[in-house]
């Protein structure tokens, strides 16, 4: 029995590896999103190009533009002197902010007056522009700081109080880089989209060619079939997950604090649904076109509904009880738990119950579907 | 051995019907097929000639109805049947992707082909697709008569003793259709039983006994002689005159004339009774006062058999 498996198996290893737009998928698109999603999409704003005009030119006015460029936010790109420079470098997106410091600056501060600092924004991008207006909030706020601290040792006062001083210190992720956060979510999305798509359209492939009919008076039992064209695949996810993984740790030092044994332990577990869930397809879909159009219509709300992206707790509750029944979801917090935590199977158990149900469940009923649907 | 091969028949089925929704693709047909038999299923497209294999082979459960192959129940037994027939469809369901020794090697393992017996079997295949020269070429750079004759050496790698060809020869030249044949008379010889479906009435000369469906349902089975002689319940004239086309419509208002169509310059009637309609046809004649012509009883082949019983069954099915 196992020697039909094994013939399939051999077969399927074969056509992959032959097929050169197949190599290419396989192991150019986790590259590809990896190095995506390690250096482009990058919440983080960093080295935003400033650009500064400072009407006031006067110690204190230095002072603060000091600030803002020592903090790594915020680079002088060009000194300007003209309100209608300003307008321009911002219409035409040479700069993304400008620090405005007026005339009179340093006289109203020094007479204990409010000083007024103007920051304007591109705010065509709201996110990165209500970023950027946190950091320089952040500046302002320590600038001020100082400065009150200044004048009360010259006054010679004692401090007025005691004053609430909120430190934030993120844990697991020291500095909110958000490729750590990313990067162990890519193994999650290239295995899910991976193993659907070569599944469904390995499947649908030899149905479309007629040499399942072949198969199937042929005396290859369907639970054979299936074990043949299942495996390949897992393994072929397992190796890109791998591959991810090895990038991520090496080249973009994501930390790898929890144990890999358990990270294949998911990573297997978790392909339980998403093979389940190609065969599925694959007996719904005549075509390697429908079939494709059914992979990207069950991975996209898995993809957006998995918190990969968007925050599971920001989305209406209705669409959060969805959730329980994403795979993805689970997958997604025991991959990060492993990388950032570098927690064990003690603290990750609650999420491998579903994700284990959720795999047999799919597995067996796309497994019941399909030996139906052939013999 | 199974009870049924003793006996020497391959095939049976009875009362055999098969139905998609309220649609009656195969209508409650019998009949039988012997051992070493070549046995033609013939029938225009959508006829249920697919169908019917497709069930004789394990691949659709019959709606109602019986049969075995191979000595085996064709609803219970389907596994059984899958070990004992080879089934070679006209899609040729090889790997364009795998090299022909590949695709050799792998239907042999899938059809449980002993492992010391793989490497004969992969010669004896690729002698028969006369492919030597190309043992490690991709399947998909053969062309079409290769490719064929290697499917049908994948189907039959695990030595069946009964074959099902499904339109075998759609889509090849003639030449390669002859050496088609020449193979297959030769496994028959060897013992074989081959069921083959095919839409070419020019084939069916080959077989030994054929059925011919129309519509689901079985017209007419016999041998190629029985059909033209015994089946054929009407005779054909060849009327050979200058400028047949001009007299064709008239010819077939005569009442002794069934039909009539031009066969190259000449005109092939169908006739209840040749003498009556030659005399029919002289008075025809004198009275446009024609002399240059000749008219004489010709064998009808497969094809007139064939038209005129799909003529017939639609004449009686008319309105319904």
């Amino acid at each position: 029995m196992f020697e039909r498996a094994q013939a399939i198996l051999i077969k399927e290893f074969k056509q992959v590896l032959r097929d050169p737009r197949m190599k290419t998928v396989i192991f150019i698109s986790p590259l590809i999103q990896i190095i995506i999603f390690g250096y482009a999409a990058n919440k983080d704003i960093d080295f935003i190009p400033t650009a500064i005009y400072d009407k006031d030119n006067t110690m204190e006015s230095r002072g603060l533009i000091r600030d803002f460029t020592y903090s790594k936010y915020f680079i002088p790109k060009r000194y300007i002197y003209t309100d209608i420079e300003q307008n321009n470098l911002l219409d035409k997106g040479l700069t993304n902010v400008v620090l405005h410091i007026d005339r009179g600056f340093a006289r109203d501060l020094n007479a204990g007056k409010d000083a007024e600092v103007q920051m304007a924004l591109d705010g065509s991008d709201s996110n990165t522009a209500m970023i950027v207006l946190n950091y320089a909030n952040t500046i302002m706020s320590n600038y001020q700081q100082v400065l009150i601290d200044k004048q009360r040792d010259s006054l010679g006062e004692m401090s007025s109080g005691a004053q609430v001083d909120l430190r934030d210190r993120a844990w697991f992720n020291e500095n909110l880089i958000s490729r750590n956060y990313y990067l162990p979510g890519v193994i999650a999305s290239i295995v899910t989209i991976m193993s659907l798509l070569l599944t469904a359209m390995a499947i649908v492939r030899e149905k479309e060619i007629g040499t399942m009919e072949q198969l199937i008076v042929s005396p290859l039992k369907p639970l054979e079939l299936i074990f043949g064209k299942l495996l390949p695949f897992a393994v072929i996810a397992v190796i890109q997950a791998s591959l991810i993984t090895t990038l991520g740790v090496l080249w973009f030092h994501i930390p790898l604090r929890g144990n890999i044994i358990l990270l294949l332990i998911a990573t297997c577990t978790y392909l339980f649904t998403t093979l389940g869930a190609g065969l599925f397809i694959s007996t719904i879909s005549a075509t390697q076109q429908e079939a494709m159009m059914s992979v990207f219509l069950f991975y996209m709300p898995t993809f957006l509904l998995s918190g990969f992206a968007y925050p599971i707790a920001n989305m209406p509750q209705v669409i959060q009880w969805f959730t329980f029944l994403n795979p993805m979801r689970y997958f997604l917090v025991i991959i990060r738990g492993i990388f950032l935590k570098g927690v064990g199977i003690e603290v990750l158990w609650p999420q491998f119950i579903p994700l284990l149900s959720i795999g047999f469940v799919v597995i067996i009923l796309s497994a019941l579907r399909f030996k139906k649907r052939i013999a | 051995m199974s009870p049924d091969t003793n006996k020497g028949i391959a095939v049976k089925v009875k009362d055999l019907e098969k139905k998609f929704g309220d649609f009656t693709a195969v209508n409650h047909i019998n009949f039988e097929v012997k051992q070493g038999e070549i046995f033609g299923f013939l029938g225009p497209n959508g006829a249920g000639k697919s169908t019917t294999i497709r069930m004789l082979c394990g691949i659709y459960t019959p709606t109602s109805g019986s049969g075995t192959v191979a000595g085996y129940d064709i609803i219970k037994e389907q596994y059984k049947i899958k070990e004992h027939i080879g089934y070679m469809s006209q899609k040729f369901s090889l790997y364009d992707d795998l090299t022909v020794e590949e695709n050799i090697d792998f239907y042999s393992r899938i059809y449980n082909v002993p492992k010391n017996e793989m490497a004969q079997r992969r010669e004896e295949t690729i002698k028969l697709a006369e492919l030597e020269d190309f043992r490690r070429a991709l399947t998909g750079t053969l062309s079409g008569g290769w490719k064929q004759r290697l499917a049908l050496g994948c189907a039959i790698i695990h030595h069946p003793s009964i074959i099902f060809l499904d339109e075998p020869t759609s889509g090849v030249d003639p030449i390669t259709r002859a050496n088609f044949w020449s193979i297959i008379k030769q496994m028959a010889s060897q013992g074989k039983t081959i069921f083959v479906t095919t839409h070419y009435m020019d084939e069916a000369e080959n077989c030994n006994r054929m059925v011919m469906i129309y519509h689901g349902t079985m017209i007419a089975m016999g041998s190629p002689e029985e059909m033209k002689t015994e089946i054929m319940k009407n005779e054909i004239l060849e009327i050979i005159v200058p400028g047949a086309e001009h007299y064709l419509d008239e010819i077939s208002q005569l009442s002794p004339i069934k039909e009539t169509a031009l066969f190259g310059v000449n005109i092939h009637a169908v006739v209840y009774e040749a003498n009556k309609a030659s005399e029919a046809l002289k008075d025809f004649f004198a009275k446009k006062g024609i002399t240059g012509y000749s008219v004489n009883k010709i064998k009808a082949s497969l094809e007139d058999v064939f038209v005129s019983l799909i003529e017939n069954y639609d004449a009686e099915h008319k309105g319904k």
